[in-house]
């Protein structure tokens, strides 16, 4: 990001309500995720130690630190949908990415790229669309009353061509 | 066509598109709307059309092929029938005039008699489904902005208050607190700069009703706020809404500016002394901002951790300033009250629990959606006659209210009434009004478990009880679901829910082990059946 395009960003939050977050989500949503250098700029920009930077993009799950895929995939782990079944398509998609949870966390956080770095398979609190569950979402489309045996088809409309082993 | 972010993900938007092409092949006098949703998820994409003094007929499970045969019916001045799901020969906004669509069409059922809406009364869901959320005019048509005209203009801001106090209303995030005597404490303080905040960040997992309520209805939040910042003596409203609602943030963001743009925020409101401004801050997926204090922190652009009140927020709230939180269903309810009298709201609904109440019925039920009943209403009337009941035949076990804080509720005790007080009783909560449908195959302690790790993952870490307490639990749990655990191990799962109960410092811990004491007091024996090893 180009410290021009950063000056703007900030430019649009002239009062101090809602600033920092609302910084910080245009930068991921600009770029995908909170590269380290921007942070730094900003950090050096607002006078801002960069560690409560660190603290407010670890602190908050729509932050991420490292570059995402072309496509990221993100299953939603809210109740409805875990009761109709989010870990088999977890576990679905898993397969057909060819991703694998190298770090297993306890708190069932994870986010995994392919190699090639195509898709990031993640996972989200709660999308709201509880009525289709169990939903997952690839870029911003929302896909509902999805099965394991529907994922390949949601996926070759993004290109995937198979397993990615 | 209804187009909040449901009728889009069940393909409405691939319908509109398809309809808006084939009017444009024809010369027809027909106007294609967006609305909100009117809650029946499960029977999406939903298409209204409302021929000249003919009843509104729905259209449900209308597909992207089904466009040009309905462009057909409507320029042939009928419905396609076959697709109908009910009409509505006249609506009642509640603030506004009655709306007459007209008569006709005797063959489709009526609005009324559809099972899944005869037990609802829709206060909070007026117009939903049935305005252009996006253009302010449409929300003036149906009696919008009416109450603040009167608030501002009729009414001082005392008696605003003592209407709402009258009223009886309720906080709907999930405490229960009066809202007249909470907007009270905040009127009291003296101060020269006060604030109002709409809480929108919904984190409840299996809540969704709040989104619907910005998407379809935006103004009704905006108006509501407005008068309680007249009560108040705020200058200054915040919205915080979750980055996970794009539709609902941009909505929102033109019904402020189109608000602007009539004058009805900004300065000198209707000509009085009363000026508002209101900004949108978005949360960032954090769910103890929720919490009052952590969300006044989040919006400050820290860490959304809690703090110890008092000082309550509205002493010291967000910037330092007196500031008063509530829930964006609570506000919608606000021009309603003051444009039908806190006595008529007051009759509403049970003792104490006056008003409406948005569940989402969601999980292993039939019906899916947004339903809006009397507080009040039995738990057996959602999930049976709203719900039509278990999935392919299969007996419902539990339901599941109030999200991550609230308990597992079973069958048996169906007939309980879903207010604060009976939820409460049976050891679970109202919260903001999710309702998880349970069957057979649902495992109580894998569900248990589930919140467990949502709440372990949530809890922000200040305090040791929460961020210890539910990581022990955790490990206990899966202790027991690998058919490890003992007696013992049981005793101490136990024991820690009571004490994290107890001793932690914000709502997230002192409620967060609801699920595991629900869960043992009434599937005790699905426990009992993983210490013999996993069944």
């Amino acid at each position: 990001m180009e410290p021009q395009r950063l000056e703007e960003i900030i430019g649009r939050y002239p009062t101090p309500t809602g600033k920092i977050l609302g910084i910080l989500e245009h930068i991921q949503r600009e770029m995908g995720y909170l590269p380290k250098d921007v942070l730094k700029l900003l950090a050096k920009r607002l006078e801002l130690p960069l560690s409560e930077l660190y603290s407010i993009a670890t602190f908050y799950s729509f932050f991420t630190l490292e570059a995402l895929g072309r496509h990221v995939v993100t299953v939603c782990m809210g109740t409805a949908c875990h009761v109709k079944g989010a870990p088999e398509l977890v576990a679905s998609l898993k397969h057909h990415l060819g991703v694998e949870m190298d770090e297993t966390t306890r708190d069932g956080k994870f986010l995994l790229t392919t190699d090639d770095g195509e898709y990031t398979l993640t996972s989200a609190r709660c999308f709201g669309a509880c009525s289709m569950a169990p939903v997952l979402r690839v870029d911003n489309k929302i896909f509902g009353y999805v099965t394991p045996e529907r994922i390949p088809s949601i996926l070759k409309q993004f290109g995937w061509e198979g397993n990615h082993h | 066509m209804g187009l909040a972010t449901c009728g889009i993900a069940a393909g409405g938007d691939k319908v509109f598109a398809a309809l808006k092409n084939a009017l444009s092949q024809r010369n027809l006098q027909v106007l294609l709307t967006r609305t909100g949703c009117i809650g029946y998820c499960r029977e999406e994409p939903l298409v209204s059309i409302h021929l000249p003094g003919k009843s509104l007929i729905i259209l449900h499970r209308v597909a992207e092929t089904d466009a040009e045969k309905i462009v057909e019916a409507v320029a042939a001045e009928t419905v396609p029938q076959d697709l109908a799901l009910c009409r509505v020969e006249e609506w009642d906004p509640i603030v506004g005039e009655k709306l007459v669509f007209g008569t006709g069409f005797e063959d489709i059922p009526v609005y009324d008699e559809i099972p899944y809406f005869a037990p609802q009364r829709k206060i909070v869901l007026r117009d939903a489904g049935l305005i252009n959320p996006e253009e302010i005019e449409e929300y003036i048509a149906v009696g919008g902005y009416s109450a603040l005209h009167k608030a501002l203009t009729a009414m001082t801001p005392e008696e605003v208050i003592e209407e709402v106090i009258a009223s009886g209303l309720r906080g709907r995030g999930g405490g229960g607190f009066p809202t007249g005597m909470k907007w009270n404490f905040t009127k009291q303080e003296k101060s020269l700069q006060k604030y109002i905040i709409c809480n929108a960040d919904e984190g409840d997992p299996g809540a969704y009703m709040n989104r619907n309520e910005m998407e379809s209805d935006p103004h009704m939040i905006l108006e509501g706020m407005l008068i309680g910042a007249y009560a108040i003596g705020a200058r200054e409203g915040v919205i915080y809404v979750r980055a996970e609602y794009p539709l609902a943030i941009q909505r929102l963001t033109r019904a402020i500016a189109q608000a602007r743009d009539y004058g009805l925020i900004g300065k000198n409101i209707f000509g009085t002394d009363f000026s508002f401004e209101l900004t949108i801050a978005e949360g960032a997926g954090a769910f103890v901002c929720g919490e009052e204090t952590a969300l006044i922190a989040s919006i400050e652009g820290k860490t959304g951790r809690p703090r110890p009140r008092p000082p309550f927020p509205a002493q010291k709230g967000l910037w330092g300033m007196p500031t008063n939180i509530n829930n964006v269903e609570t506000w919608t309810n606000i021009p309603v009250i003051i444009q039908k009298g806190g006595a008529w709201f007051s009759r509403i609904g049970g003792e104490k629990n006056s008003g409406t109440k948005v569940f989402s019925l969601v999980g292993e039920v039939q019906r899916v959606g947004l339903v809006e009943v009397p507080l009040g209403t039995p738990i057996q009337t959602l999930v049976y006659d709203v719900g039509n009941g278990g999935i392919e035949g299969r007996k419902i076990k539990a339901v599941q209210t109030g999200g991550p804080s609230g308990g597992c509720i079973p069958a048996s005790l169906f007939d309980t009434p879903m207010d604060y007080e009976h939820l409460t009783a049976v050891g679970s909560i109202m919260g903001s009004g999710g309702v998880v449908v349970m069957d057979e195959l649902t495992s109580m302690v894998d569900t248990a478990r589930f919140f467990i790790g949502f709440t372990n993952e949530e809890s922000c870490g200040k305090c040791v009880p929460c961020r210890e307490g539910l990581k022990h639990m955790l490990m206990l749990l899966d202790k027991i679901l690998v058919g490890k655990a003992t007696e013992s191990d049981m005793a101490t799962l136990e024991e820690l829910s009571g004490v994290i109960k107890k001793t932690s410092l914000c709502g997230l811990g002192q409620t967060a082990p609801n699920p595991v004491l629900t869960t043992l007091k009434y599937f005790r024996n699905e426990y009992d059946a993983y210490l013999k090893g996993v069944p």
